[in-house]
């Protein structure tokens, strides 16, 4: 297919990371947005009201496990384990979802609380900035799925390993984000 | 499959095309015909105001022209008319025969003309933008803004931004990656080395745009309060989001035509660049520093005399890079064997008319001076200046110089210059009166002037120069259309040129390399201390030498299957962006179109097996 | 290329324990929110162990520690200047002061 490249790092994996690059700057501005409208908010309720600090907790710890589940899937499908390269991806798209399980119950909650996303300045920064994050697991969740499709019908051995170590990229790169989305949203407060 | 339309000319194989070559060209031709009507746009603005009290333009239509026009020029026409010339020579130029991601690149031409369309398709609705091509809050919201006009704006940047982000990602992996054997950073040439620059701009500035415009977005149609005082946001934050990544973006425009004209001022001057790491390196600063004074374009928002001196500084900071790469351009043009072919003269021109705007640009550079420019048409003969003299007439440089290469044929010397002299004479006319007028008080974006405030011979004269200026596109019109009869073989390398592009036939083979060269040097065409007469005409290419010893058998040629994967993924996202306008359903079933487009994409094999 | 990278990139046992140091930081960090006594120096502690949390998954799980210097260039210019452009504009709206 393609031959070497000048830097002897594949296309694919320099576009993810060229992608992430690009994808700070995303989440930055979104970051920056949130952070200068902390305490401007003039319209109950307030973060302090709402934000449940020791389920969130969970649902980041969940969503930390699954980046190790990922390094585990690509270090199996690195040295040809296929059951085992199956187990960890499935694993880490399930605690993917777990974890947006964890935010739609927040949202949703949230929302019978009093705080529709129009309700004012703290509903429309908190969803805006942290349903973006959301899209972003959802996205790599259907990724990792058709890896997992892909691996059950035996397409997805270690010639691929490149394919799930880019899925991978994105998938701890969305870990990091919510790394600083958890102490600058929730312990911040 | 492939072999058979990678050489045919029917509509499809341009529907599918991933050709580099061809990329270029239909980016090419459709930033030029919004840069007509853009341009044509500015021509009524003008008519408007040639005397005072005109009404030929109501103050809303006023409004509405000078918001398309700054916008068309902006994203439709200066973006993709540079993007263009990448397409068509950064792989030439790093010896590689296509970009890294080629549908990709497909894809990216296909949502920028889509997003395009779509913001013209406001005018038959008699919709259009009218907020300025800075859309700032609170004047474009709901309340001040009820139409849909601005909803226009908001979706068409936000699917055109995409594709700009996909173009930036693809030339930065094709520049870091691509490169032939031999090709190392400080060999590669001037206009590729802006291109990784602008690429990497383009990715970091076009996300906080792209917020910005979600949040515009969600306060018109989700009534959320990003930019609502009332609710304890500040509609300020708006512009900072915009000049984040405006000025950025302004550099994306010019940086391109700095790397032309560096690639075209050795080659017409017989000599080499001068000071090449100097160039390199202040186009990087430029880039660098071009992240830190977004605030110059708010200086009269009253951010305090800290935050105003910052910013200032560093601006004035961003003049030594510009000036440095002047004074290297009069450098290699001193001493050496001047050819005034067309290409030339507007690189020379460049010099000149970029260094006038530069220097009022270091005038507002200085907060208290600023106050007094801020809003006026002071201002507008700035940047004028700049992107007129800079990247219009580094994009026309670029034309001239590689039009031989793109078709073949060379284009008509007279024509040429008589293109040149008379857009270097409307753009003085038109734009040098702007300082009077500007510096008399005349407001921009007001729809007309009264009479007795000495505004009258400037604007006359502006008007005059604008229509000229309409004047000059006929002899580059007619120089095309003459070349596809009548212009004269180009040769390999019609202008004795040193890098890369010049080392194949014109038009190139869609393969680029029968075989890929290994580089030696920087001007590989050139051998440092022969003439360049004393050479044959490209086929000896001197430092360019094919890496292959003479008994191995040439390695086969593998090029990228065409695809319509990209169109159904554009065509998806352009359901949603109109679905934008009010309709979930339609939202939604773009989505899904764009879904299917993907998954198809990636699991369709992107490359056929041998095409030679 | 797999072969090759398998052996350079760290191996599960690792990979386990940057885990397990990543959830004992989050743990700590809870810890420290509701410990009264930390209130004044709670926000450069918390900032301290999230840029570690950061840095480990990057180096780590990312294999930034073992990759090309031209992926870390990358990734550190553009969280640089994202870090860069948000710190200045919290500074310009006035977080900072007081």
């Amino acid at each position: 297919m393609e031959g070497p490249t000048s830097t002897g790092i594949p296309n694919r994996k320099l576009a993810m990371w060229t992608f992430i690059g690009s994808e700070c700057m995303l989440f930055g501005t979104l970051i920056a947005t949130y952070m200068i409208y902390r305490g401007r908010n003039l319209v109950p309720p307030y973060p302090h009201d709402l934000l449940n600090i020791p389920f969130i907790t969970v649902t980041t710890f969940v969503l930390l496990m699954s980046s190790l589940m990922m390094v585990l899937a690509l270090a199996a499908v690195q040295r040809n384990d296929l059951r085992a390269t199956k187990l960890w991806l499935a694993l880490t798209a399930l605690f993917g979802l777990i974890f947006l399980g964890g935010q739609y119950y927040e949202f949703s909650h949230f929302v019978h609380e009093g705080l529709p996303l129009s309700r004012n300045l703290f509903s429309s920064t908190f969803f805006v900035l942290t349903g973006t994050h959301g899209a972003h697991v959802a996205g790599g969740v259907i990724w990792l799925g058709t890896l997992l499709v892909r691996a059950i019908d035996g397409k997805l051995d270690a010639r691929h390993a490149e394919t799930v170590e880019i899925a991978g990229l994105y998938w701890h790169f969305v870990d990091v984000v919510w790394i600083i989305l958890f102490t600058l949203i929730y312990l911040l407060v | 499959m492939a072999m058979t339309d990678a050489h045919s000319t029917g509509i499809w194989s341009w529907l599918t095309t991933v050709d580099h070559k061809r990329i270029a060209i239909m980016y090419f031709v459709a930033g030029f015909a919004f840069l007509l009507i853009a341009g044509f746009e500015g021509q009524l603005i003008r008519l408007q105001l040639a005397a005072p009290a005109r009404s030929l333009l109501d103050p809303d239509l006023y409004n509405q022209l000078f918001t398309m026009h700054g916008t068309t020029m902006v994203f439709f026409a200066g973006m993709p008319l540079v993007v263009a010339f990448f397409n068509f020579v950064v792989p030439l130029q790093i010896g590689a025969r296509d970009v890294a991601f080629p549908r990709l690149n497909a894809f990216s031409f296909w949502v920028f003309l889509f997003g395009g369309l779509f913001l013209y398709a406001s005018v038959p609705l008699r919709v259009m933008p009218d907020g300025g091509w800075f859309a700032y809050m609170p004047l474009t919201n709901p309340e001040y803004s009820p139409g849909p006009g601005i909803d226009f704006y908001v979706l068409s940047l936000l699917i055109s931004g995409v594709g700009s982000i996909a173009g930036g990602l693809n030339f930065l992996v094709t520049i870091l990656n691509m490169r032939a054997p031999g090709m190392t950073f400080m060999r590669m040439p001037l206009f590729t080395w802006m291109a990784l620059i602008v690429s990497a701009l383009i990715l970091l500035a076009f996300p906080p745009f792209t917020v910005g415009l979600i949040f515009m977005l969600f306060d018109r149609r989700f009534g959320t309060h990003f930019f609502d005082a009332a609710a304890g946001a500040d509609p300020v934050l708006w512009q900072h989001l915009f000049w984040v990544f405006g000025h950025p973006e302004v550099y994306i425009l010019i940086l391109p035509a700095f790397g032309i004209v560096s690639d075209v001022i050795p080659t017409f001057s017989r000599k080499i660049l001068f000071g090449y790491p100097v160039v390199v390196f202040s186009g990087v600063l430029i880039a660098f520093l071009g992240f830190g004074v977004w605030v110059h374009h708010m200086f009269s928002v009253g951010l305090g005399p800290v935050v105003n001196a910052v910013f200032g500084g560093a601006t004035m900071l961003i003049a030594i890079p510009t000036g440095i790469k002047i004074f290297n351009w009069i450098a290699t043009m001193w001493g050496g064997r001047l050819r005034f072919r067309t290409a030339m003269l507007f690189a020379a021109g460049l010099v000149a008319t970029f260094t006038i705007g530069g220097l009022s640009g270091v005038m507002h550079s200085s907060p208290p001076a600023d106050l007094q420019q801020t809003d006026t048409y002071f201002v507008v003969a700035h940047f004028h200046y700049v992107l007129i003299g800079g990247t219009v007439f580094g994009l026309f440089c670029g034309f001239y110089y590689w039009f031989p290469k793109a078709t073949g044929r060379m284009l008509h010397e007279g024509l040429g210059q008589a293109h040149f002299w008379l857009s270097f004479l409307a753009l003085n006319m038109t734009f040098f009166p702007m300082h009077f007028s500007g510096l008399l008080g005349m407001p921009r974006r007001t729809y007309t002037y009264a009479e007795g405030l000495g505004l009258e011979v400037f604007n006359l004269i502006s008007t005059i120069g604008a229509f000229i200026f309409t004047l000059s596109f006929v002899p580059p019109v007619w120089n095309l259309w003459r070349a596809r009869r009548r212009g004269e073989p180009a040769g390999h390398n019609p202008w004795d040129a040193s890098t890369l592009e010049w080392t194949m036939a014109s038009p190139p083979p869609h393969y680029n390399f029968a075989e890929i060269p290994t580089v030696d040097r920087r001007d590989p065409l050139w051998h440092p201390y022969i003439e360049p007469e004393s050479r044959g005409d490209g086929d000896e290419p001197g430092g360019a030498v094919p890496r292959r010893q003479p008994h191995e058998p040439p390695a086969p040629v593998v090029m990228p299957n065409p695809s319509h994967w990209p169109l159904v993924l554009a065509v998806g996202m352009l359901l949603m962006t109109i679905g934008g306008l009010g309709s979930l359903g339609l939202t939604l079933f773009g989505l899904l179109v764009t879904a299917v487009g993907l998954f198809a994409w990636a699991f369709e094999p992107p490359f056929g097996e041998e095409a030679r | 290329m797999s072969r090759q990278s398998a052996e350079a990139h760290p191996s599960t046992r690792l990979y386990v324990a940057i885990a397990v140091i990543l959830a004992a930081l989050t743990a700590l960090e809870v810890m420290v929110f509701y410990i009264e006594a930390l209130a004044p120096v709670l926000i450069p502690i918390l900032i301290v162990m999230m840029a570690a949390k950061f840095a480990l998954v990057a180096m780590f799980f990312m294999h930034l520690k073992s990759d090309g210097p031209v992926l870390t260039a990358i990734f550190a210019w553009a969280v640089f200047i994202a870090t860069a452009i948000v710190v200045g504009l919290m500074a310009i709206f006035g977080k900072f002061a007081g």
